[in-house]
């Protein structure tokens, strides 16, 4: 049992950091990003390519390399964030939803398959891989690398956290998820704020990509669009446009994912979670932590 | 010169009238019943079987993406749960295909019930998703499930018979389509048109105006979604017939993508746009099959484009496009003036 709750918060944890850009975005100007779960495939890709480049010497730095690593996949999805936001969905921003909605199944598709065009259709193997000696804690088997990845995620949400409420562009952003036009009047850039936000969101995917990546070993062109379905699931479930609702949101799926998979059997997991998606929409769209927010005529 | 310049506006004229030409569906039934007088391989007949599908497809997508304004991203799903329930019946308990297909209509419908009931009532973004993951659990489902044969799928799904005649040819299969989905496409049509299809297009339009109006728009937009559901459930009996075997890996995401391509360059709620963007989108892998690598991510970059640039799609729907007698003086006598400028 404590091994369940243990596997479930790992999980949990990853859908969490991608929860939180899938979140950011939509708290921001309602966009449902799908291709969001494809910039954590990117930045798995990129942290792969960095490691093969660097061959050798990264293997031999283990902990440290992987570090670095995670520091250029995040600078490069958040890049990639930055431009798909300033290509597709800026000249966009005020179309009918509808259009909005299928650029971004266009954006999704684009970059599944351009992937595939650089990196070919069959699954990498990750040159670092965090497995380690278990450690036995209260009956659960736990590795020591398991634990610092959950701390890299706490840390990457913590700063996050700090960044929304305590800094200037936090106070931005939640200017404008509140009323865009008044945002303007108050001097704000909201293009500039919109694109940060794509920034954060996208390293944030990024980073677990690559500690997706370094911990299960495998990654393939087409590793994001479960995960995507995945966070959108937390996040609903913790109240869309939340932060945190989005980290309580993701480590809750991933709880449940891991107790539900024990009781019904592994092969019938997504199923298991896209149909909690169904319930929970029907029951509480707002979510554990959102609000009820009247739509605007 | 001036010559030159003139032709843009008088090139869109012919191509209005074009499009206004209401013997257009005559002209495109004419071309797929005689096609095979053309060219007849197996490997053409089942080209032009497979596009008719995709158009069959693509017209029960446009029933929800272009009249309702529902992005349905897991499309694929009622196509497998026709296909399946159909394949199911036919080999397990020996029924005929064409006697499946009212049991396909109810499970279709059933199916679209239970997903467009609970999220219809929500935002419309929340729609897409849902529906992305419904697709998702019925592939699953499809793979794990014992009776609808696990990763390997149905096999040995008869040809369709009809009053003694067999169909199950390529040639009968390829006329069979031909009329099935001539139907498909009338009927599509002819339901954009009604009333309930204005309703559709007001909902698309604005749906805090239509619910004014007195339109009940969660039921208006769940006929929709069962309608699609509907044509995307007999397609699935076609694909069964033209196959033979289904396996789970003929339904992912992929194949709903698509399909909304296809109404998506087509033109959204456009019905001769979106028979010539299916043809189109499923006869083109053909054409260029070593370029087969680049049709994908192509295709991503082209709904972008497409979103971006051309909203309507290639070929809009007329209730878009159409303008009033004297708009039309006015926008001629705009480009004229405008030519004018241009000559030195």
């Amino acid at each position: 049992m404590t091994q369940l709750l243990w596997n479930g918060l790992f999980v949990g944890s990853f859908y969490a950091l991608v929860a939180l850009g899938y979140t950011m975005v939509y708290g921001i100007i309602r966009l449902l990003n799908f291709a969001h779960g494809d910039l954590y495939m990117l930045g798995a890709f990129v942290g792969f390519g960095v490691l093969s480049v660097a061959g050798g010497l990264a293997t031999g730095l283990g902990f440290v390399a992987l570090l670095i690593v995670l520091i250029i996949a995040m600078l490069v999805t958040g890049t990639a964030g930055l431009l798909l936001e300033r290509v597709a969905y800026r000249p966009l921003r005020d179309a009918p939803r509808l259009s909005v909605l299928i650029t971004a199944v266009g954006a999704s598709f684009a970059i599944e398959y351009g992937m595939r065009l650089v990196a070919g259709p069959n699954p990498e193997v990750y040159p670092v891989r965090l497995a380690g000696d278990p450690v036995n804690l209260l009956g659960a088997r736990i590795t020591v690398q398991q634990v610092s990845l959950i701390l890299i995620a706490i840390l990457l949400m913590a700063g996050l956290q700090w960044l929304v409420m305590g800094t200037e562009t936090g106070r931005a952003m939640r200017a404008i998820s509140q009323d865009p036009t008044a945002a303007l009047y108050m001097g704000i850039n909201v293009d500039a704020v919109i694109a940060r936000t794509f920034f954060i969101g996208s390293a944030l995917a990024g980073a677990a990509g690559v500690m997706a990546g370094s911990y299960y070993g495998k990654i393939d062109f087409l590793m994001g669009f479960v995960i995507g379905l995945k966070a959108f699931t937390a996040a609903v479930i913790g109240g869309i446009g939340n932060i945190k609702g989005a980290m309580l949101g993701g480590l809750t799926l991933g709880l449940l994912e891991s107790i539900g998979t024990a009781w019904i059997g592994g092969q019938w997991r997504d199923v298991f979670a896209f149909t909690f998606l169904i319930i929970f929409l029907t029951l509480r769209p707002t979510g554990i932590l959102g609000e009820r927010v009247t739509e605007r005529v | 010169m001036a010559n030159l310049t003139m032709s843009p506006a008088r090139a869109r004229a012919l191509f209005d009238r074009l499009q206004q030409n209401r013997h257009l569906g005559l002209v495109g039934l004419a071309v797929a019943l005689l096609a095979p007088f053309i060219t007849a391989t197996n490997y053409a007949l089942s080209v032009m079987t497979s596009a008719l599908l995709f158009v069959m497809l693509a017209v029960g997508l446009n029933i929800v993406v272009g009249y309702c304004g529902l992005l349905d991203l897991g499309y694929a799903a009622f196509f497998a749960i026709g296909a399946y329930v159909s394949g199911i019946l036919a080999t397990r308990y020996g029924w005929p295909l064409l006697a499946t297909a009212p049991v396909v209509i109810v499970a279709a419908v059933v199916a679209g019930i239970v997903i467009g009931g609970p999220t219809l009532r929500l935002r419309s973004d929340y729609l897409a998703i849902v529906t992305l993951g419904f697709g998702e659990i019925i592939r699953i489902t499809a793979n794990n499930l014992t009776i609808t044969g696990g990763p390997s799928g149905i096999y040995g799904i008869p040809g369709i018979m009809l009053l003694g005649v067999d169909l199950s040819g390529p040639v009968g299969l390829y006329y069979t389509c031909v009329v099935v989905v001539a139907l498909a496409v009338l009927g599509a049509a002819r339901l954009g048109r009604s009333r309930l299809g204005r309703a559709w297009r007001f909902i698309r339009e604005d749906e805090d105006a239509a619910e004014a109006m007195g339109i009940n728009t969660y039921r208006v937009k769940l006929a929709a979604y069962i309608g699609g559901a509907i044509w995307g459930g007999l397609a699935g009996i076609l694909f069964g017939a033209q196959l033979s075997a289904i396996s789970p890996p003929s339904f992912t995401f992929l194949w709903s993508a698509l399909i909304l391509m296809a109404v998506v360059l087509g033109g959204m709620g456009s019905t001769p746009g979106v028979v010539l963007g299916a043809i189109f989108i499923s006869v083109l892998p053909e054409l260029l099959r070593e370029a087969a690598d680049y049709r994908y991510f192509v295709f991503g970059i082209l709904l972008i484009i497409v979103m971006i640039f051309r909203r309507q799609g290639l070929w809009p729907a007329r209730a878009m496009e159409r303008q009033s007698r004297r708009d039309k003086r006015k926008a001629e006598e705009h480009d004229a003036r405008e030519a004018k400028e241009v000559v030195p």
